[in-house]
């Protein structure tokens, strides 16, 4: 913020400009929230390979089991 | 002097104003409301790849939408395209300014974006027959912290400079700044519907933005430092920040406020970068003290560790098919877990 008062002024009339502006937002309650974000995760999370593990086939990652040995 | 006193009165009040409306809506928090969902397994991987090949402390990586390429920046002044399935090295693409601190993989796989210490943000074309600068963005009067590409001819970008800026990679200018953080911008994400980002910044906030307007729509307090890593949730009703003050904390956007806290008191190192698994349930964070630790999203308790470099992860990445998770390290080497 800048130590003169007329750019002091005009910082302070941006900060309470979007301060009105985030006042006055709807919010709705963290329950409601949570539970939607918890069904979310849960609706998902069979199709999560880190979370589910990865079967070593579908892995690319890893090597199928049988090698071939030169 | 009159105007100055009122205007600070003004501020104050609307600040009582929001705190009393965020503290109306919180009738619980994620970890009560996610008390009986079942712990997550305890999640244990392995490391499936060591990509060696920097020569020196990896600041980024970034992976492309074809789940198998990964683009890494180190202060070798190198950015590396890696094929994560054979470990080979694709491509590199020697950097005008080895100081980098970002790099980005556009959507398409035409192009990659890194910068850093230049204040620029430089793309190249990977498609030519020789890889080429396609622009240098130049406006920033700070260090460029973070780059992502919206599509083939729009970049995002977070700065020391305290703002954030879309730029058009055709005339190579600023189309939009996003101007309200009074501290550098460390980290950006987009979200899941491209219509918004968030960026975390040295002032401790967390700032949600409309991507056409350039409006800063909503504002996250909880951290006491620097905000280093942020992600949207998948679904977008949600994001996630690291931070210096050695915590994760989730914030959901439409009840505008801190649902949970991810930390542990025998904690004490910053975290530097954060992946999310696909369904949001797992959170990968990268701290200084060498470690990746993987927590519980919903129920806020630690599941895992991912132990393995000799020094601080710098970066952590999650494919889009959720199949792994990268971490780049001070220590010049990329790991791939899973």
């Amino acid at each position: 913020m800048s130590s003169n008062s007329a750019g002091g002024l005009v910082s302070l009339q941006k900060s309470v400009k979007q301060l009105r502006f985030e006042a006055g937002i709807r919010r709705i309650k963290v329950s409601q929230a949570a539970a939607e974000l918890k069904a979310f995760c849960l609706q998902n999370a069979h199709k999560d390979p880190l979370l589910m593990g990865v079967p070593s086939s579908d892995n690319p990652f890893r090597p199928p089991k049988s090698c071939a040995l030169f | 002097m009159g105007e100055i006193e009122q205007m600070k009165k003004e501020a104050e009040a609307l600040k009582t104003q929001i705190e009393a409306a965020r503290k109306a809506v919180h009738d619980t928090d994620m970890a009560s409301a996610a008390s009986g969902v079942a712990p997550a397994p305890r999640v244990q991987l392995k490391t499936r790849r060591t990509l060696k090949g920097h020569l020196a402390k990896i600041y980024a990586m970034h992976w492309s939408t074809d789940n198998r390429l990964m683009v890494s920046a180190s202060q070798d002044g190198k950015l590396l395209i890696w094929d994560s399935h054979s470990g080979n090295k694709v491509n590199a693409v020697p950097l005008k300014s080895s100081w980098v601190m970002t790099c980005a993989y556009a959507p398409s796989g035409n192009l990659v974006a890194s910068g850093g210490l230049d204040n620029m943000c430089t793309v190249y074309n990977l498609k030519t027959p020789v890889i080429k600068t396609v622009k240098e963005l130049d406006a920033h009067t700070g260090y460029l912290s973070c780059a992502r590409f919206l599509s083939d001819t729009e970049v995002l970008t977070a700065s020391g400079d305290t703002t954030c800026a879309l730029w058009d990679l055709e005339t190579g200018k600023q189309k939009t700044v996003f101007l309200n953080h009074v501290g550098d911008c460390m980290c950006l994400s987009l979200s899941p519907d491209m219509n918004s980002f968030v960026s975390g910044a040295c002032d401790s906030l967390a700032k949600l933005w409309d991507i056409r307007d350039g409006q800063c729509k909503q504002t996250f307090l909880g951290h006491t430092s620097d905000i280093n890593a942020i992600s949207f949730y998948p679904g977008g009703n949600a994001i996630i920040t690291g931070s210096d003050d050695c915590t994760c904390k989730m914030y959901d956007l439409r009840a505008d406020q801190e649902v949970i806290s991810y930390q542990d008191a025998a904690l004490n190192s910053g975290v530097t970068s954060l992946a999310l698994s696909m369904s949001g349930r797992l959170i990968f964070a990268g701290y200084d003290d060498f470690n990746c630790n993987i927590w519980d999203s919903l129920k806020g308790e630690k599941v895992g560790v991912l132990s393995g470099h000799d020094n601080r992860v710098s970066c952590t990445g999650v494919p889009p098919d959720g199949m792994c998770v990268c971490t780049g390290s001070w220590d010049s080497f990329l790991k791939i877990w899973n």
